[in-house]
């Protein structure tokens, strides 16, 4: 796959978005180790100071942790990450109906559109 | 750890004041962007740091030593133009090299130039430009150095090869180095980087960490460079 970055926002917060979706998505799964900052910088193509920026920050939110000789951790707790997932999920349906307001359309029309797609 | 410092720095050519009072302190494990219009001093700056001009006043520290032959062993750079004998073949560019420098590694040099498909029999004459110039980056990031200067590496390379070169920075830098790029091809590099360093009519017009800019300015670096900069 190829990652692509937007460079009007922080490269940080577009990783963090990145690593959201693969542990609400189950690339890695709860509890499991993740790759090191180096290989992850690799996949990314970016420099490995930002990862590294990244991931402390999915840290600090307790969806990874760190074992201090072992290296990194997707969290045990697998209602964090279903809670991760209902706010994504969330994010994406108020950008969707922002979207459609801006079209004048209201809740209900918005919908009628959703449930035309299969 | 303070890799690099900059002290009350000024350069005149005549009585042309080429950089003025600068100040600076790069620390190690980072990529730093040196970024300027054209004549903004850059490579001033740069020849500066690796000897190649003289200060009119100021000082510059490499690893807390004064510049010299210490700081040329920690140095490693990449000048705008060649200095290549470009009817050498690559092979003894290499060797060239590893006579010269302590602190070259051959092997790396090898693997890298192989992963770039570049032939070691060919002589740099009847190669394109962008095949030279990543002969020359792969020379350059082949020393075991504490600072890396890139003045101006995408210079003439299409776009593709620009971002092969940039892996090839990113993927080759160590956390105990740092790597200063030098160019006016913004929205190409700031991805990669640590810091910016914004260099304008031979002064430091500003020095942050490039994500808390974008931040701050909810803007790319080029477009925040563009706006403080519009002619």
């Amino acid at each position: 796959m190829e990652f692509t970055f937007e460079n009007n926002i922080p490269i940080y917060i577009q990783l963090l978005d990145y690593m959201k979706i693969y542990l609400i998505s189950g690339v890695f799964k709860a509890g499991e180790k993740l790759p090191s900052v180096r290989e992850f910088a690799t996949t990314f193509k970016v420099n490995p100071n930002t990862m590294q920026k990244a991931l402390a920050e999915l840290e600090s939110m307790n969806l990874i942790y760190t074992e201090r000789t072992n290296g990194k951790y997707v969290t045990k707790d697998e209602k964090l990450i279903e809670k991760l997932k209902d706010e994504y999920a969330m994010t994406l349906t108020k950008s969707y109906f922002q979207g459609m307001k801006r079209i004048g359309l209201g809740k209900a029309d918005s919908i009628k559109y959703l449930e035309r797609i299969n | 750890m303070v890799l690099l410092e900059v002290k009350n720095l000024n350069k005149k050519y005549d009585d042309k004041n080429v950089l003025k009072d600068i100040n600076l302190k790069l620390s190690s494990g980072k990529i730093i962007g040196l970024l300027g219009k054209n004549g903004a001093g850059k490579t001033t700056l740069i020849k500066l740091i690796n000897d190649l001009l003289t200060p009119t006043s100021g000082e510059i520290l490499v690893k807390g030593n004064k510049i010299g032959v210490e700081t040329k062993k920690a140095i490693s750079y990449l000048p705008e133009r060649t200095y290549l004998n470009k009817q050498m073949k690559v092979k003894e560019v290499l060797s060239y090299f590893e006579d010269f420098y302590d602190n070259f590694d051959a092997q790396k040099a090898r693997k890298l130039l192989k992963d770039l498909d570049l032939d070691e029999s060919q002589s740099l004459s009847k190669m394109s430009k962008g095949m030279q110039e990543k002969v020359q980056l792969v020379l350059v990031m082949s020393r075991n150095a504490d600072l890396y200067i890139l003045d101006e590496p995408l210079g003439g390379v299409d776009p593709a090869t620009r971002d092969y070169i940039l892996d090839t920075i990113l993927s080759n830098f160590n956390e105990n180095a740092s790597v200063i790029i030098s160019t006016h091809l913004i929205s190409d590099i700031e991805r990669v980087l640590d810091e910016v360093v914004f260099i304008d009519k031979g002064k430091i017009a500003l020095h942050s960490d490039t994500d808390e800019l974008r931040k701050n300015e909810n803007a790319s670096i080029d477009e925040i460079f563009r706006r403080m900069f519009k002619c």
